[in-house]
């Protein structure tokens, strides 16, 4: 009988920190400009300069570690972790490899097949980012921008907790949405600032001995991850069941290809030769400044979520889905706030905005609309002031161009005809109209009498309530 | 006036009284160095601009804006300090072309003072040596006898001093580099407690021991340059305030009552009979000026050297991995990828000295071997500071040798790079600690080489360092003489 | 602990640097000599001794999250061996 395999895998994501300043000096981390405009003497390793530690780094970090449970550490140092790449002007990255800030904590996302898991966070440490290398194909070289180069980073170190390409999914949705609360960091894949290395070995379904893990670097979108893990863990099985070695190795996937490649061996064994950064004193977090910033802490997304259950009696999966992004729920609970009913806004959220958002292929912090907008639109619809099937049309219009959808209802006359006089004319134009359709209802086709709601709505232009409509309708026809 | 025979604070103060003017003094110092720096290659390079700095400096001392008692003075900085446009080679091919687009922080400093730089003194490369002989820049010869090294690695600052080739000079010390050249050439120097003085720009050897401090004529004139450059500075992690030290006291400094401890341990094997006796001397007359002078042991001075030297490289091989040719700095010409770019770059563009300290650096922190070597010479650091701190209880001041020897025949030790580390036995263990420690001239040889004593101090006790070499200098003149040949040079 | 041409080779590739064939017998006998020499700091007991990176208690040196203006490109490339667009050149460095 053939071997059933199981997937292990533990994640190391990197997350740019949405502080104003690099780590280690005062220029911008502002993301884009041209090559080599926000660098300085300090984060371009000139001769002779010294480090000098953002405070809200230590913050950002402390906060991480205390949204996903971690012990923080209170004596802190900084490392470096020499290697030579082009990408790194000192030829050492300050990390901390000794005394990692943050330490055993986890977080819980949805097992495969229901029920709850923890998976562990073994660390997070804060370092600095390297800069940006770009092939140049009419030279054959590479260009070195050092932009991002001490943009602070922490990265967030799992237990080999991952059993499939969902549940590592769901640990980065997850991560993403805390992170995303509690400001930290604004986790924007495409843009680089958040991107995780798995950790991937397969081992037959029962053994207690993890099998050789191969690394894949730097993957920057959910889709890409789930490829990866799915073509690697296939290929391990291949080489596995062929009587093969998987090799413990860093490799490249590549989503084109849809395989992943190993990456040319370095010249020499990885030896980083760490050691305490001397430039850098220690950090003392006190338990005061713990306290401080657990206090700063919002509500995370994981208690709102049963909040919303429990005292605005959403369901657990429309809970869920608000409170995966921080941008839905503002848009939420502003309109909460507001006063209109969270249901209905739910409701918003979960049909019109969700569907416009997959069809525009855009996120929620993409959202450019006023979050008040669609209260108003609410607003509108609970005061019978248009019908549900104009409030999407005007809801389209407002997510498409921020449109005021008060406004935008008074400007195209959508209003919803309340003068039952004016409906009922118009309605008896209809029947008068169409005798052949009246004839048919009378001898007891109910389709006719749709056909007969379909065109009294066309001529009210759909500014009417079907259900009066209706019910004039039927009161004419006996 | 003789300025050959001045003290920086003389010429200041002459300076602010109209006697002489700021480019008077530049064009001597510049006649100087005209005259002897082709014989002893202080500089690695005279700034071009020497004469117009002066001038501007001399229309703000006129206008009252400018109060540093060392305004107008013209000085000497060691070539790995950054300054704006100026070269700054670390005496090294690899940075042979570097031009900083910073300054470093003592170098605005000095400049916001008054200061006129003379040019970069030369140094061993990358501060790595203590002879001066590594320079790329070729070997500087000390002014008492040009046959011989004038130590290291500020030897181009030591030697600058000693042939009055500047009033004063800021050097840097990271296992002796600024008490040991002063010690053979005969000048007072000074290096501060760790963290007294920026680091800032200051092109890194070994991060936690690295400081900067000036060698000058006299104590005196060591406490106005500090008096200078001992600030909290915000660009450096490690820097502290020195609010607490009150520099103006040194010239009221009473030994009497001092006590002072000797090391017996520093008299062991290896140490120059000759010097041996002068510091006995210099002892002696301590102990005629009112202090007590007593011996103590203290075992871990064996431990001093292969700690310092575990700690040095290590930090040094990786301070020195910027250096790749990529962003400054020397670039092999021809080259097949970045591996070889890298590695023909770095094996042309530094010497021998530094590839094998770089070698032993990444040997005591590579993987298997980091806690044998790099974290046991952290705990042996630990020993040494509390071995300090105990004597510190008992003693104001320790007193004892700078260097084994006087300065050693030109080529004598370059080729035995352990018999050169071994010299460094005295010195090390300060900057392990982050004391401060004074170099003083108390004698000579019977070759006529000066002999320095160390001078000691406890955490931020600069002023009680100087302020007894202070009154030691009101009752000697060591400190005052001048090689013969520098002598005659008066004009 | 004894200096072998393997460690040598390998000391060489993790500085990056090539020692001149002509020196490096000797470089190997002078690292030898040295480490001999260092060596005899295991005689010394440190047992229950915290490592310290730092002589001074310094803590807690920490700057405020305040932007200031980065420094003129050309000021970054002043002293660039070589560069392109705006960047640093380095020979080709990917896979």
């Amino acid at each position: 009988m053939a071997t059933s395999w199981e997937i292990v895998m533990g994640l190391e994501v990197h997350v740019e920190l949405a502080t104003k300043t690099k780590i280690f000096c005062s220029c911008t981390t502002e993301f884009g400009g041209d090559p080599n405009t926000h660098c300085c003497p300090v984060c371009t390793g000139m001769p002779g300069v010294l480090p000098t530690l953002n405070r809200e780094v230590v913050n950002y970090a402390v906060k991480a570690g205390l949204a996903t449970n971690c012990t923080i550490t209170q004596y802190n140092k900084f490392d470096r972790k020499n290697y030579f790449y082009p990408d790194l002007p000192k030829a050492y990255q300050v990390s901390q490899l000794y005394l990692p800030i943050c330490r055993n904590g986890g977080i819980e996302i949805e097992a495969e097949g229901g029920g709850k898991k923890i998976i562990g966070i073994h660390e997070i440490h804060m370092e600095e980012d390297a800069g940006k290398l770009v092939h140049d194909p009419w030279t054959d070289s590479t260009l070195v921008d050092y932009n991002r180069c001490g943009v602070p980073l922490i990265e967030i170190v799992s237990e080999p907790d991952f059993r499939s390409a969902n549940e590592v999914i769901r640990y980065l949705e997850k991560l993403k949405a805390i992170l995303q609360f509690i400001g930290v960091s604004d986790c924007k894949m495409q843009e680089g600032s958040l991107r995780a290395d798995i950790n991937l070995s397969v081992r037959p379904v029962g053994s207690e001995k993890f099998g050789v893990r191969t690394e894949m670097k730097n993957m920057n979108s959910f889709k890409a991850i789930a490829r990866a893990i799915n073509g690697e863990s296939k290929r391990q099985i291949e080489v596995l069941e062929e009587g093969g070695e998987v090799k413990q190795e860093t490799r490249r996937w590549d989503d084109n290809k849809d395989a992943s490649f190993a990456m040319r061996s370095k010249e020499d064994a990885q030896d980083y030769k760490y050691f305490p950064e001397p430039d850098l004193i220690p950090i003392e977090i006190s338990d005061e400044m713990i306290d401080n910033l657990r206090n700063s802490l919002p509500e995370l997304p994981e208690a709102k979520r049963s909040r919303y259950v429990s005292e605005l009696g959403l369901s657990d999966y429309d809970a869920g889905q608000i409170t995966s992004s921080k941008y839905l729920v503002a848009l939420f609970e502003e309109n909460l706030e507001a006063g209109y009913p969270a249901k209905e806004i739910a409701n918003w959220i979960m049909g019109e905005v969700m569907r416009m958002l997959s069809d525009s292929g855009k996120e929620p912090e993409d959202i450019s609309f006023e979050y008040k907008h669609l209260g108003a639109l609410i607003g509108m619809v609970q005061k019978n002031e248009i019908t549900r099937n104009t409030a999407k049309k005007v809801f389209k219009a407002v997510f498409e161009t921020n449109c005021d959808p008060v406004k935008y209802v008074e400007d195209n006359n959508l209003k919803t005809v309340t003068d039952t006089g004016a409906v009922k004319a118009a309605i008896q134009e209809v029947v008068a109209a169409n005798q052949k359709s009246v004839d048919e209802y009378k001898s007891g086709k109910e389709k006719a009498l749709q056909y007969l709601i379909g065109q009294s709505m066309r001529a009210l232009r759909g500014k009417a309530d079907p259900q009066t409509v209706t019910a004039i309708l039927k009161e004419i026809l006996g | 006036m003789d300025l050959n025979k001045m003290t920086a604070l003389e010429l200041g103060a002459a300076i602010k009284k109209g006697e002489i003017s700021a480019v008077e003094a530049a064009k001597f110092s510049l006649g100087q160095i005209d005259k002897y720096d082709k014989k002893f290659s202080c500089y690695v390079t005279v700034e071009s601009d020497v004469l117009a700095r002066a001038e501007e400096v001399q229309k703000k001392i006129s206008a009252g804006e400018l109060t540093s008692p060392l305004a107008g003075v013209p000085m000497g900085i060691k070539d790995n300090m950054c300054q704006k446009g100026i070269q700054t080679s670390c005496g090294s091919l690899m940075l042979k072309n570097f031009l900083p687009t910073y300054n470093a922080t003592v170098v605005d400093e000095l400049m916001g003072a008054g200061a006129v730089p003379l040019g970069k003194l030369n140094m061993d490369e990358f501060a790595m040596g203590s002879t001066t002989e590594t320079s790329y820049f070729g070997a500087t010869k000390n002014p008492w006898n040009a046959a011989h090294v004038p130590g290291g690695s500020s030897g181009g600052a030591a030697a600058a001093v000693a042939a009055n080739e500047c009033f004063y000079a800021l050097g840097s010390d990271t296992g002796g580099s600024i008490r040991q050249p002063a010690s053979f050439c005969g000048v007072t120097g000074i290096k501060p407690t760790y963290g007294s003085v920026s680091r800032f720009g200051l092109v890194a050897y070994a991060s936690s021991l690295d400081q900067i401090g000036p060698l000058a004529r006299d104590a005196a004139d060591c406490a106005a340059v500090l008096g200078e450059i001992m600030k909290k500075d915000s660009k450096d992690s490690t820097s502290v305030a020195t609010d607490g030290v009150d520099l103006n006291a040194v010239l009221n400094y009473d030994v009497k009552g001092m006590k002072i401890g000797i090391p017996t341990d520093f008299f062991g094997e290896g140490l120059d009979k000759d010097v041996a006796d002068t510091i006995d001397k210099a002892a002696k007359k301590l102990e005629e000026m009112g202090a007590t002078v007593e011996k103590f042991d203290m075992p871990i001075v064996k431990y001093a050297i292969p700690t310092y030297y575990i700690i040095a490289a290590a930090e040094a091989s990786s301070n020195l991995s910027r250096y790749d040719g990529i962003k400054y700095g020397y670039r092999a010409e021809n080259f097949e990828d970045l591996l070889d770019l890298y590695t023909k770059s770095r094996s042309e563009g530094f010497g021998m000295e530094v590839k094998r300290r770089i070698m032993l650096g990444c040997f005591v922190l590579s993987s298997g071997y980091y806690d044998a070597y790099y974290r046991k010479a952290l705990k042996a650091k630990a020993l040494i500071k509390g071995a300090f701190d105990k004597a510190f209880e008992k003693y104001d001041l320790i007193l004892g040798p700078v260097a084994p020897t006087t300065a050693l025949r030109i080529g004598e030790n370059l080729a035995d790079p352990l018999k050169m580390y071994l010299g460094d036995i005295y010195t090390v263990m300060i900057n392990l600690a982050g004391l401060p420690a004074a170099s003083v001239p108390c004698g000579f040889d019977s070759k006529g080489m000066p002999v320095g004593m160390h001078l000691i101090g406890n955490y931020f006790n600069e002023t009680k360092i100087l302020g007894a070499a202070h009154a030691y200098q009101q009752v000697t003149d060591w400190h005052k003489r001048t090689p013969s040949e520098i002598e005659k040079g008066a004009e | 602990m004894v200096i072998t041409d393997e460690l040598v080779t390998y000391l060489e590739a993790l500085g990056r640097i090539k020692l001149p064939e002509e020196s490096r017998e000797k470089a190997k006998n002078d690292l030898q000599e040295i480490l001999q020499y260092i060596d005899t700091l295991s005689e010394l007991d440190t047992e229950g001794i915290e490592p310290m990176s730092h002589a001074l208690p310094l803590t807690n040196v920490m700057r405020d999250d305040v932007v200031a203006p980065s420094i003129p490109r050309e000021e970054v490339l002043a002293n660039a061996p070589a560069q392109k667009d705006g960047c640093f050149l380095v020979p080709r460095s990917f896979d």
